[in-house]
């Protein structure tokens, strides 16, 4: 044996298929050249500053109010959607009703919406002139150009996560089990809390995490929506346009390099989440 | 009668259903249905002939024609990526791989108008190789090329993260034995693997289209709103909206919104017929 | 034949990568510009390309990029590859000369009157009826009057707005800058949002309703009245205010390199004609010629005005003191 046929069996096992180093290959170059080399420019330019500047700008008042809002309406877009997402995954597998399968289908609509689009047709809606928009206005209640129009934007970004990973796993969730609880003398809501809930719990959470996750970096749809008011209702993207916009990159790419840093976090998380959900549904 | 009693306590009663039915139909109403009535409506609301002199005019035919350009390069380029990267992973077994599979998930998680920083940082005047590209005449941001980039990054893993878990599922052996059968490894690919994966290939095509023809914030960093030349039809939606012009800005959306429905029943299509050649987490 | 088909396909990916990128075999040029021109140079343009096929039989199509002036000049210096560039003060064309050395720093004096073709000031746009009755600067201070304006990092219809309220302040109080001061960061605590550039502000005050008074370009304040309708806002002027003079320049390094020179001077000075002028006056700038300011739709009003110049002494100092990072706005700023 050569030497070089020993490496190739240490990093990986033999096979008789070829094409490992081609396709191995241009995946590192293709990899590299639009995703890692690109983000590590980033990452070289926040590292152009100090740790004290570092932190004068991530820490500045105005990027903590971004944060607080990016994190808080992101967390309760997420939050009406696991609610509204076990929901609709629950009518969707077990109901029958008609248009179903339109329903079904337009589960999806968020992932193939343009955001822009979204963005418009939502500020359209709740303007205060605009269809919904009018009705909340008589109730008092301002949605577009406030903080309540960032949430409903990410609610609508943030839509089909539940939906969709918890459709399977009620779908894969064994009736017996129901049937056996109710035997022993559990009504429905019993039944819900203590045997569907924990079947069901791993699989929305993640999908409440993904959903955070995306909300978190979300754009598009929420500029039109938003008031963009400083320390109000300015979320951490914009933030981050405005920075590079002022000439300031050190600071937008220090700004950009805490929140990649947050979505490292919650990718890890989202991991953990469905290795749990994973071995859950293994024991049902 | 204690039969009965079980029935009901595995179900819920006619009124929670029609309950939970109505409450779940008022969230898909308000947050799905009524977003595209309201496009459609906006859009045709001064007519058809201003619809049609709206998308037809020639600025909404540049961002149509430059949307479709950029979707032409970068699907094809991430379809590419996506089978290489598939193939390597789902049939070889090597150190690194699950780190590799984050890598390739990782544009998910970056938002796009980072995305699209990051080639400013590259490619800008003040960036890492502008200066170079500069002097040999090569210009990347504010021109097609930054736009094809931003929009590969954030339409990266589509359709590698639909392909890896079929052909993890399908496994190695019809190839390995169309290579003991003699097959080259070209023939193997084009005979074997690829009439396996081609419904999961379509449906990873579908989504990374959406996508790429929608993208919004990475691309607005790196257009330079040049309008009827670096606008894409998001981007142009955004720009008439800003000029107070809202039916035609609905106009352009609206052929977004058809965009997002064709693909929607298409995916539907996919998944309810041919769904046990998709990836497991579709069946 | 799979390889073959393979690296073609490359060659066309990587040859429309690299491919300057132009669609049409005709001459085009590209006007960077501040936010408010839009509506202004989508008619001009016209009429430019009317008299160039008219003088050489050649077609031009010029196109356009609008955003807050400070954010086009960082993106021209960052590589936005404009033939001309048409912004809203002076400065911002001075860093692209001194940064990126795209042009010569005395640029300002190859065309007549500053290379600023018009001139222009800032108003008050209010609602209709004016219910926070604002008549003039000391109004927008008071407790509880919301005011829009933009960003002065990134706008430069916002700079404009900062110095005219500073010049207010100043000539009101005996050129005292402590009482300036004080005046400006009181206005700007007034200040809800502030948009990237003069159009955000405008969709701001008239589409999203935010805000009691918006300080505005006068140009801005006229064509928000003509587009919503006198019966939603009114123009305010105050009794005194800036001087504006949005300059115009060939961005030497990138028409040579499109070999556009000829066409982007012409296009320059094709503003000073009466064509030109004409135009401008249509759009309520305030145009160089006495004749197009006579035959506009609209008079516009008389105004005190002082020059940033006399008050301030000149755009470079004026942009140190106040914009620069750690300078007086961002003293006063606190949102």
């Amino acid at each position: 044996m050569t030497a070089a046929a020993a490496r190739t069996s240490f990093w990986r096992k033999p096979s008789i298929l070829p094409g490992f180093g081609l396709s191995m290959g241009f995946t590192l170059l293709y990899l590299s050249f639009i995703v890692l080399i690109p983000l590590a420019a980033l990452i070289l330019r926040a590292a152009g500053l100090s740790w004290d500047e570092f932190i004068g700008v991530v820490a500045d008042p105005r990027a903590l109010a971004a944060y607080r809002l990016s994190f808080g309406a992101s967390f309760l877009a997420a939050a009406v959607n696991i609610v509204f997402g076990v929901l609709t995954a629950w009518v969707l597998v077990r109901y029958d009703f008609p248009l179903k399968r339109f329903v079904e289908g337009l589960v999806d609509l968020p992932f193939a919406l343009p955001t822009a689009v979204a963005g418009i047709a939502l500020t359209a809606l709740f303007a205060e002139n605009g269809w919904i928009g009018h009705i909340l206005a008589q109730a008092g209640l301002k949605v577009a150009f406030t903080p309540l129009g960032v949430v409903i934007a990410l609610v609508f970004i943030g839509l089909p996560f539940v939906v969709r990973t918890v459709q399977p796993v009620l779908q894969d969730l064994n009736k017996e089990v129901e049937e056996a609880a109710a035997s022993l003398g559990a009504n429905r809501f019993q039944t819900f809390r203590r045997v569907l809930l924990p079947a069901i719990l791993p699989a929305a959470l993640t999908g409440f995490a993904l959903a955070f996750a995306r909300a978190l970096g979300e754009y598009g749809s929420v500029i039109f929506i938003a008031g963009n008011l400083p320390m109000k209702s300015e979320i951490v993207p914009l933030l981050i346009i405005i920075k590079l916009e002022q000439f300031d990159y050190a600071g937008a790419a220090a700004i950009s390099v805490a929140m990649l840093a947050a979505a490292f976090v919650l990718l890890f998380m989202i991991n953990l989440l469905q290795r749990w959900s994973r071995a859950r549904i293994g024991a049902f | 009668m204690a039969a009965t009693r079980a029935l009901a306590a595995i179900t819920e009663s006619p009124k929670v259903r029609l309950a939970l039915l109505l409450l779940a139909l008022a969230y898909i109403l308000f947050f799905l249905v009524l977003p595209v009535v309201v496009v459609f409506t906006e859009a045709f609301g001064r007519g058809f002939t201003y619809y049609v002199e709206a998308v037809s005019e020639p600025d909404a035919q540049a961002a149509i024609k430059l949307t479709l350009l950029v979707a032409a390069i970068a699907v094809p380029a991430n379809v590419v990526f996506g089978v290489a990267a598939s193939w390597a992973i789902a049939k070889f077994d090597f150190v690194g791989k699950s780190f590799l599979i984050t890598l390739i998930d990782l544009p998910f998680s970056v938002s796009p108008v980072i995305s699209g920083l990051i080639y400013v940082l590259m490619f800008g005047g003040h960036g890492l190789i502008g200066p170079w590209l500069d002097q040999h005449d090569i210009q990347i941001i504010y021109a097609v090329p930054g736009i094809v980039l931003a929009t590969i990054f954030v339409t990266f893993p589509f359709v590698a993260r639909e392909l890896i878990p079929l052909m993890q599922e399908q496994g190695t052996e019809e190839e390995e034995a169309a290579r003991s059968l003699g097959a080259s490894g070209w023939q193997t690919f084009w005979r074997v693997t690829l009439p396996n994966i081609k419904w999961g290939l379509l449906y990873g095509v579908l989504l990374c289209n959406a996508r790429a023809m929608g993208e919004f914030g990475a691309v607005s960093v790196v257009s330079g709103h040049i309008r009827g030349f670096t606008n894409t039809m998001p981007l142009h939606v955004e720009i008439l909206y800003n000029e107070y012009n809202l039916p035609a800005a609905f106009a352009v959306a609206s052929l977004l919104a058809f965009l997002a429905l064709v693909t929607l029943v298409a995916k539907a299509i996919l998944e309810w017929r041919y769904g046990h050649e998709l990836a497991p987490v579709h069946h | 034949m799979t390889l073959s088909f393979t690296r073609r396909a490359l060659a066309i990916a990587v040859g429309l990568m690299l491919a300057s990128p132009s669609f049409a075999a005709e001459r085009t040029l590209l006007n960077a510009s501040y936010d408010p021109t839009r509506e202004l140079y989508q008619e001009y343009n016209k009429a430019f390309a009317k008299y160039w096929k008219g003088k050489t039989g050649d077609d031009v199509a010029v196109r356009q990029s609008h955003a807050g002036s400070g954010g086009q000049s960082r993106a021209v210096i960052d590589g936005l590859r404009a033939d001309v560039v048409t912004l809203a003060l002076a400065y911002d064309i001075d860093v692209i000369a001194e940064r990126a050395k795209a042009l010569p720093v005395e640029w300002q004096s190859r065309l007549p009157h500053n290379s600023a073709p018009y001139t222009s000031t800032i108003v008050f746009l209010v609602r209709k009826g004016n219910p926070k009755a604002i008549k003039d600067w000391p109004d927008l201070v008071k407790p509880g009057v919301a005011v829009i304006t933009p960003n002065p990092k990134t706008s430069g219809g916002a700079r404009w707005n900062y110095l005219a309220a500073w010049g207010y302040a100043l000539k009101a109080n005996h050129n005292n800058p402590a009482a300036a001061e004080r005046f400006v960061s009181q206005l700007y605590k007034n200040v809800p949002v502030l948009d990237s550039g003069a159009r955000g502000s405008t969709i701001t005050f008239t589409q999203r309703g935010l805000g009691d008074v918006y300080i505005a370009w006068e140009n801005e304040a006229y064509l928000a009245r003509d587009e919503f309708g006198a019966d939603k806002f009114e123009v305010v002027t105050p009794s005194v205010s800036i001087l504006a003079e949005p300059p115009v320049a060939v961005v030497d390094r990138v028409a040579e390199r499109h070999k556009n020179r000829d066409l982007a001077e012409e296009y320059l000075k094709y503003l000073y004609a009466p064509e030109g002028q004409a135009i401008i006056a249509g759009h309520y700038y305030r145009p160089r010629d006495a004749g197009a300011a006579a035959s506009a739709k609209v008079k516009l009003p008389a105004i005190e005005l002082f020059t940033i110049d006399e008050v301030f002494g000149g755009w470079k100092k004026a942009q140190a003191e106040h914009f620069n990072d750690k300078g007086m706005f961002d003293k006063i700023y606190k949102p």
